[in-house]
C-alpha cells in the first residue's frame, strides 16, 4: 500500500513538474477560457496513463504528433471531425456581421464557386500534341503542291529552267539609243524623217496612223461586232419562237392566247389612259383602224349585218339563200387562197383558224375518212396471227421442205395484199432456214456451195457415199411418211424409257436412231442426229460403241461426214421433220418456248459457219503460194488487152511445194496457229510490259513509225520530242512558289522563330536580355 | 530548127539561202516505204549499241587532297566552281572549267565534318571535329592578308553536318541537337531535339525552305519545322539513315540512303510506307544527292560505285566506277543537271557525265534530231529482249558482281523460308509483308 501511495505522490510531483515546465513553454500567449478545461482533461489522461503503466511492463508514451490520432494534444493539429470538411462558410460565420469585409467575402465567394483546376498533362504529351498539330499544319501547306507535282510528273516535256526570262520586245530606238547619226549619209537619213514627222522615239507612228488607229479603236469594234452578234441571236431566237408557237394545233390554246393578248392590250390601254391621255387617244385611233381593217376583210363572211339578215332571210327565200351560198363559196375561194399563203406566213395562220367554224368542215369529213380499215393495222393483225401460227407449230414451219412452204403459200393467197407482203418476207426466213437445212440434208448434193475445203479431206468418203445420198433424195418424200408411221410405231414401244430423264436415254436413243437408219435406209439419220449438236460429242462417242457388235464401214464413213457437217448446223434451230416425232414429248412447253426465243435471237448470225470459214482462211493463209514469173510482153507482144500465152504462163509458174500437214487438219473446230517462229519470237516481247494494260495497247506504240522516213518534217519533231530539256550552263534552281502562280509566303522563316519566343533556348533568352539591357 | 530539151526551174530545188533546209522531194506514200517496224527495230538497236559503245562517263578527277574527301558543295551561282572539305581538316575550291585547284584553307583540326555555301554565293560554312562553325569568304584573300574565317562560333559539343537555308541568312547545324543559327549571332536561335543521339545529318527543304530533315544514329529520321520550332515526325527504320536529300521539284518528297543498302523515297505526309525502294548497291549507301530536274538522283556507296536511279524506278539505271575509286563518300549532281561529282577515301574528286553516252558541247540541229530520235527509239523499243539486254548490260568490278550475286541468294532463301513459312502455319496466321514495309520499324507522332 505504501509503496503504492509513494509511487502515486512521486507520479503527481513529476506531473506538476512536468505542469510547471510546459506552462510557460505551451500556453504563453493563450487566453481563452476553455483551456483549463482541457487542461484538466489532459491530465487526467495522464494520470490514466501512468496507472496503466505502473506495472512496469509498458513505458510511458510519449506524446507524438500523428495526423490520425484524436487525441488532442497540445502538439498535435485538432482532427477533431475529421470526417467533415472544413467549409468556407464556417470560417467566416464569426466575420458575418462586419460591413467592412463584405469584399473579401465576395471574393472568397466568388473562389468558392470556381472549380479545381486540372492537373497540367505530362511534358511529354504536351509535346506530342505540338507535334501533331504542326504535322498536319505542314501537310496541309504541302498539300498545296499536289496539282504541280502531278503536272510535272505527267507533263509530255518540261523545259528547264522552269522560269524563262521573258524575252522583252525591245524597239528598235531603245536598241539604238547610243547610237548616233555621223556621216552625212545618215544625217541626210535623219533629216528626212523628221522632215516627214516620222517619230524616232516610243510609239513609232505617224500622226496619220494615230488618227486610223482613233478612227476606230479595237475595243469599239469588238463591241459593235458583239452588240451586232446579240442582236442577231435575239432575232433568230423570235423567229423560232414564233414558229413553234405557229405550229401548236390546239385550238383552245390559241383562243386562251388570244383572250390573253385582248385582256393584256386593255389593261395597256387603261393604263396609258391615266398616265399619257395623248398616247392614249392616238392608240384609240389605231385600234379603231384596225376594226376597220377587220371589218373591211370580214365581207365575205355570214357575221356581217347583211350576212345575218340574209341568214334569217335564207330559211324561207331560195335568191337568199343562193346569195348566201355564192358568199360562203366565195369566202371559201378565199379562204383558200389564205391557206396556200398560211404555210409560207405565219400571222395569217393564226387569223385562218380562227374563222374555221363558218368553214364548212372539210377536214373533220377527212378525218372521218381516214377511220377506214388501217392498212397497217390490219397487217399488224395479220401478223399476230402469223405468230401465232408459228409458234402452234414451230418445228413444222422450221422443218417444212421447200414444197410445204409453197403450199401454205397458196392457202394463204386470198388474203389481203399486205398480208401477202408479210407472207413473203416470212417466206424468205424460212427459206433461209432451210437452205441451211437442205445443205445439211444434203451435204454431197451440192457440195460447191459449202465448205470446198472440208471436200478436198473428205472428197474420198463423199464419193462412196454419193450415190446413196442421190437414191435417198429421189426418193425422200415417199420415204418420209414411211418413217413417219415407223416411228409412231417405235414411240409406242419404248414408253418406260422416254419417261427417263434425257441424258440416260442418250445411249438408247442411238440404238432407236440407228434402227430407223435401217429400216429408212439412212434417210433421215443426218437429220436426226442434227438437233443433238449440243450433246454431240457424247452421241459420237457412244455411237460407235453401239456400232461395235456390227461394225458397218458404210455407217462409219456416214459419221465421219456426220462430224464434219455437225459443224455446218445450227443446232438449236435446225429441226427436222422426223424428229419431232422422237423428241417432241421430252420437251416442256416451256423449253419449246425459250428455243423459240433464242432461235428468233439468233436468226441472223451463224457461229459455227462463221468459224468454219475462218478457218478455211486461215488455212488458205497459211499454204504457200504460187510465184509467177511470167513477164507480159517479154518475147510476144504485149498492150492492153492482151494476155501472155498460155504456155509461157505455164512455163514460169512455180509451184509451190506442199507443206507439212496441218496439225489441225483432223480437228474440225480448232484451228491451230502455224505461224510462230521460233526465230522471231526471241526478238519479241514475251509479257506485256508494265504500263501496258492490255497487248493492243502495246502493239499500237510499236505499230506507229516514228522515223521522218514515215512522217512529215513537223509531225517527226513532234513525235520525238524530248521528255526533259535542259541547257547547258544554266543553272536550274528549286521550283518555287511564285514560278508556279501560288502567292509566296510573305512572313520570313526566320522571323517567325524570333516571334515563338516560347520555344527559344534559356541562352539565347538570356543574351535576348543582356542586349536589352544593353 | 527547134531542139527540144528538159529543162527545170531552178526554183524548184535551189534554196533562196543556206539558211532555208533542202527542199527534198518526197512521197509519203506508205506503200513506198514498207517494213516500218521491222526498219525501226534495226535502228533501235543500232541506236541501243551506240549508246553503249560512246558510254565514257569518266570525264576528270581532280587531285589535290591530302586526305579522304568527307564533303562536297555546290556554287550556288557558278557552275564552274565546286568546294570540298577533306579528313584532314583541309578545304579546297576547285575550278572544274580548267580542272584546278584555285584555294586551299586549313579549316579545321581534324575532318570537315560539313561544308555549305550561303544562298548569294559570297560565303561558305563550314563545321569540324574541333567543334567549331566557321564561315569563310568565298573570294581569296588580298595580298598580304592572312586566311582567315570571317566568323568562328566555338561550340561546346562536336557538329556534325551543316545545311544553310535556302532564302534567308540562317543555317542549321546538328550534332547532339540540330541548332538554327542567325549568321549574326554566336548563339542558335533555335534548338530542336527529339530523344538524345548523335545526329549526323540535316537538310532545309528547298521548296518549303522552314522544313528541315534529320537523320541520328538511332536509326531514325526526324523531320522538323523551323517556323513552328517544333519536330514533326519520326520515322524508325531497320538500320542507319546516313543522309537525306529533298527532291528540288516535289516539296514533300525526299530520299534516305541507308546502311541496310537501300535508297528510300518517302512522302513526308506518309512516313509510315516509303514510295519507292531503291536497291542495287551492295554496299552501305554513304550520300545521296538529287538531280535538279527532280528526276532522277546519284547514290554514293561504300561498294566503291555510285549509281544513278530514276526517281520512280526500283532499280538504278546506271552505275559508275573506276578501278581506283575507293569507297566514295559524298557526291554531288551539278545544278545544270549534266554531271555528277564525287568525292571518295582515297582523296581524289571526280567528276562524270549524267548521262553517260551524251555528247558534250553544242550540238548541230541535225545531230540534236538525230539524238532525239534514237532516243525515242530506244524508249519505243525497251522491252524487247535483245535491246533490253544490250542496254543493261554494265561492266563490274568482281567484287561488285560476286556480291550482287550473293545477295541475290540470299534474297531467293529468305523469300523462299517465308513462303515456306506461310505454306506451313495456319492460312491467315502468317502474312506476306511487302518490301516496302518491311524495313520501317515505326512511326513516332
Amino acid at each position: 500500500m505504501s509503496a503504492i501511495r509513494a509511487s502515486e505522490s512521486s507520479l503527481l510531483a513529476s506531473s506538476q513538474q512536468e505542469e510547471l515546465e510546459d506552462l510557460p513553454k505551451d500556453y504563453p500567449l493563450s487566453t481563452s477560457e476553455d483551456e483549463g478545461d482541457s487542461d484538466g482533461e489532459r491530465k487526467h489522461q495522464k494520470l490514466l496513463e501512468a496507472i496503466s503503466s505502473l506495472d512496469g511492463k509498458t513505458r510511458r508514451k510519449l506524446a507524438e504528433r500523428s495526423e490520425a490520432s484524436l487525441k488532442v494534444s497540445e502538439f498535435n493539429v485538432s482532427s477533431k471531425g475529421s470526417g467533415e470538411k472544413l467549409v468556407l462558410s464556417d470560417l467566416l460565420e464569426p466575420v458575418k456581421t462586419v460591413s467592412s469585409l463584405a469584399t473579401v467575402k465576395k471574393q472568397l465567394n466568388r473562389v468558392k464557386s470556381k472549380k479545381t483546376v486540372e492537373l497540367p498533362l505530362h511534358r511529354e504529351e504536351i509535346e506530342r500534341i505540338h507535334r501533331q498539330v504542326a504535322f498536319n499544319k505542314t501537310s496541309q501547306v504541302l498539300s498545296k503542291w499536289d496539282p504541280i507535282v502531278l503536272k510535272n510528273r505527267q507533263a509530255e516535256q518540261l523545259v528547264f529552267p522552269l522560269n524563262k526570262q521573258q524575252s522583252a520586245f525591245a524597239p528598235i530606238e531603245h536598241v539604238l539609243s547610243g547610237w548616233k547619226a555621223r556621216t552625212p549619209l545618215e544625217q541626210e537619213i535623219f533629216n528626212l524623217l523628221h522632215k516627214n514627222r516620222q517619230p524616232v522615239t516610243d510609239p513609232l507612228l505617224t500622226p496619220v496612223e494615230k488618227a486610223s488607229l482613233k478612227a476606230m479603236s479595237l475595243e469599239e469594234a469588238k463591241m459593235r461586232r458583239a452588240e451586232l452578234q446579240r442582236a442577231r441571236a435575239l432575232q433568230s431566237y423570235y423567229e423560232a419562237r414564233a414558229r413553234r408557237e405557229k405550229k401548236i394545233k390546239s385550238k383552245k390554246y390559241h383562243k386562251v392566247l388570244k383572250k390573253g393578248k385582248a385582256k393584256q392590250a386593255l389593261k395597256d390601254f387603261e393604263k396609258l389612259r391615266k398616265v399619257n391621255p395623248a398616247a392614249a387617244l392616238e392608240e384609240l385611233e389605231k385600234l379603231e383602224k384596225a376594226r376597220m381593217m377587220e371589218r373591211m376583210s370580214l365581207k365575205h363572211q355570214n357575221s356581217g349585218k347583211w350576212a345575218k339578215s340574209k341568214a334569217i332571210m335564207a330559211k324561207y327565200d331560195l335568191e337568199a339563200r343562193q346569195a348566201m351560198q355564192e358568199q360562203l363559196a366565195r369566202n371559201k375561194e378565199l379562204t383558200q387562197k389564205i391557206q396556200v399563203a398560211s404555210e409560207s406566213e405565219e400571222e395569217e395562220g393564226g387569223t385562218e383558224e380562227d374563222c374555221d367554224p363558218l368553214v364548212p368542215d372539210v377536214v373533220n369529213e377527212v378525218q372521218v375518212k381516214a377511220n377506214r380499215p388501217n392498212p397497217w393495222m390490219f397487217r399488224n393483225h395479220s401478223s399476230d396471227a402469223k405468230e401465232a401460227e408459228t409458234q402452234e407449230d414451230p418445228e413444222e414451219i422450221a422443218g417444212s421442205t421447200a414444197h410445204e412452204a409453197s403450199e401454205s403459200e397458196e392457202e394463204e393467197g386470198p388474203l389481203a395484199e399486205e398480208e401477202i407482203l408479210l407472207k413473203e418476207f416470212e417466206e424468205r426466213r424460212s427459206l433461209r432456214q432451210k437452205s441451211g437445212l437442205n445443205q445439211i440434208a444434203e451435204p454431197v448434193g451440192r457440195p460447191e456451195t459449202k465448205d470446198s475445203s472440208s471436200q478436198a479431206i473428205l472428197s474420198e468418203l463423199r464419193v462412196l457415199s454419193q450415190k446413196l445420198k442421190k437414191e435417198n433424195r429421189q426418193s425422200r418424200k415417199q420415204e418420209v411418211s414411211s418413217v413417219k408411221t415407223v416411228l409412231a410405231v417405235q414411240r409406242e414401244k419404248p414408253a418406260q424409257e422416254e419417261e427417263e430423264p434425257l441424258l440416260l436415254q442418250r445411249p438408247e436413243r442411238a440404238q432407236t436412231l440407228d434402227k430407223l437408219e435401217e429400216l429408212s435406209k439412212e434417210g433421215c439419220f443426218q437429220n436426226k442426229e442434227l438437233p443433238r449438236a449440243a450433246a454431240e460429242g457424247q452421241c459420237l462417242e457412244r455411237n460407235p460403241d453401239n456400232h461395235l457388235g456390227a461394225p458397218k464401214e458404210k455407217k462409219k464413213k456416214e459419221q465421219m461426214i456426220d462430224l464434219q457437217n455437225l459443224l455446218n448446223t445450227k443446232s438449236p434451230s435446225v429441226k427436222s421433220l422426223a424428229v419431232p416425232t422422237t423428241i417432241e414429248e421430252l420437251e416442256d412447253e416451256e423449253e419449246r418456248a425459250q428455243r423459240q426465243m433464242i432461235k428468233e435471237a439468233f436468226a441472223g448470225d451463224d457461229v459455227i459457219r462463221d468459224f468454219l470459214k475462218e478457218k478455211r482462211e486461215a488455212v488458205e493463209a497459211s499454204k504457200p503460194k504460187d510465184v509467177d514469173l511470167t513477164l507480159p510482153g517479154w518475147g510476144e507482144w504485149g498492150g492492153v488487152g492482151l494476155k501472155p500465152s498460155a504456155k509461157k504462163r505455164r512455163r514460169f509458174l512455180i509451184k509451190a511445194p506442199e507443206g507439212p500437214p496441218r496439225k489441225d487438219k483432223n480437228l474440225p473446230n480448232v484451228i491451230i496457229n502455224e505461224k510462230r517462229n521460233i526465230h522471231a519470237a526471241a526478238h519479241q516481247v514475251q509479257t506485256l510490259p508494265y504500263p501496258f494494260t492490255h497487248h493492243q495497247q502495246f502493239e499500237r506504240t510499236i505499230q506507229t513509225p516514228i522515223g521522218s522516213t514515215w512522217n512529215t518534217q513537223r509531225a517527226f519533231q513532234k513525235l520525238t520530242t524530248p521528255k526533259i530539256v535542259t541547257k547547258p550552263g544554266h543553272i536550274i534552281k528549286p521550283i518555287k512558289a511564285e514560278d508556279v502562280g501560288y502567292r509566296a509566303s510573305s512572313r520570313s522563316d526566320l522571323s517567325v522563330v524570333q516571334r515563338n519566343p516560347k520555344r527559344l533556348s534559356i541562352r539565347h533568352k538570356k543574351q535576348l536580355k543582356k542586349n536589352s539591357i544593353d | 530548127m527547134k531542139v527540144k530539151m528538159l529543162s527545170r526551174n531552178p526554183d524548184n530545188y535551189v534554196r533562196e539561202t543556206k539558211l532555208d533546209l533542202q527542199r527534198v522531194p518526197r512521197n509519203y506514200d506508205p506503200t513506198l516505204h514498207p517494213f516500218e517496224i521491222p526498219r525501226e527495230y534495226v535502228r533501235a538497236l543500232n541506236a541501243t549499241k551506240l549508246e553503249r559503245v560512246f558510254a565514257k562517263p569518266f570525264l576528270a578527277s581532280l587531285d589535290g587532297h591530302r586526305d579522304g574527301v568527307n564533303c562536297l558543295a555546290k556554287h550556288p551561282k557558278s557552275l564552274a566552281t565546286v568546294l570540298s572539305g577533306a579528313c584532314d581538316g583541309e578545304v579546297r575550291i576547285w575550278n572544274l572549267t580548267k580542272r584546278k585547284c584555285i584555294r586551299t584553307i586549313q579549316a579545321h583540326e581534324g575532318f570537315v565534318r560539313g561544308i555549305c555555301t550561303r544562298f548569294c554565293g559570297t560565303s561558305f560554312f563550314t563545321v569540324g571535329d574541333d567543334k567549331t562553325v566557321k564561315q569563310w569568304k568565298m573570294d581569296g584573300p588580298g595580298y598580304g592578308e592572312e586566311d582567315e574565317p570571317l566568323h568562328t562560333i566555338l561550340g561546346k559539343t562536336v557538329y556534325t553536318g551543316i545545311d544553310h537555308h535556302w532564302k534567308e541568312p540562317v543555317f542549321a547545324t546538328c550534332g547532339q541537337q540540330v541548332d538554327i543559327w542567325d549568321e549574326q549571332r554566336t548563339n542558335p536561335i533555335c534548338s530542336m531535339t527529339w530523344g538524345f543521339d548523335s545526329i549526323s545529318s540535316v537538310k532545309f527543304n528547298p521548296i518549303e525552305t522552314f522544313l528541315l530533315g534529320s537523320c541520328a544514329s538511332d536509326r531514325n529520321i526526324v523531320l522538323y519545322d523551323m517556323r513552328q520550332a517544333t519536330p514533326l515526325k519520326k520515322v524508325i527504320l531497320d538500320m542507319r539513315t546516313n543522309t537525306i536529300c529533298w527532291n528540288p521539284m516535289e516539296a514533300f518528297v525526299f530520299t534516305a540512303a541507308n546502311e541496310d543498302y537501300n535508297l528510300y523515297t518517302f512522302d513526308m505526309r506518309a512516313l509510315d510506307t516509303p514510295v519507292m525502294v531503291h536497291m542495287d548497291h551492295v554496299s552501305a549507301v554513304l550520300d545521296v544527292d538529287y538531280s535538279p530536274t527532280g528526276k532522277e538522283f546519284v547514290s554514293a556507296s561504300f561498294d566503291k560505285s555510285i549509281r544513278i536511279f530514276p526517281v520512280d524506278k526500283s532499280r538504278s539505271r546506271e552505275v559508275y566506277h573506276t578501278k581506283r575509286m575507293q569507297h566514295v563518300i559524298c557526291v554531288k549532281w551539278t545544278s545544270d543537271s549534266k554531271y555528277i561529282m564525287c568525292g571518295s577515301d582515297e582523296m581524289n574528286i571526280r567528276l562524270w557525265k549524267a548521262n553517260a553516252s551524251e555528247k558534250l558541247g553544242v550540238l548541230t540541229s541535225r545531230e540534236k534530231a538525230a539524238t532525239d530520235y534514237n532516243q525515242k527509239l530506244k524508249e519505243k523499243f525497251q522491252h524487247h529482249p535483245h535491246i533490253k539486254r544490250i542496254s543493261r548490260h554494265r561492266h563490274l568490278p568482281k567484287s561488285i558482281y560476286s556480291q550482287i550475286q550473293e545477295q541475290r541468294i540470299m534474297k531467293e532463301a529468305r523469300r523462299r523460308k517465308e513462303l515456306n513459312r506461310i505454306k506451313h502455319s495456319k492460312p491467315g496466321s502468317v502474312q506476306m509483308v511487302s518490301e516496302k514495309k518491311k524495313h520501317i520499324v515505326a512511326v513516332v507522332k
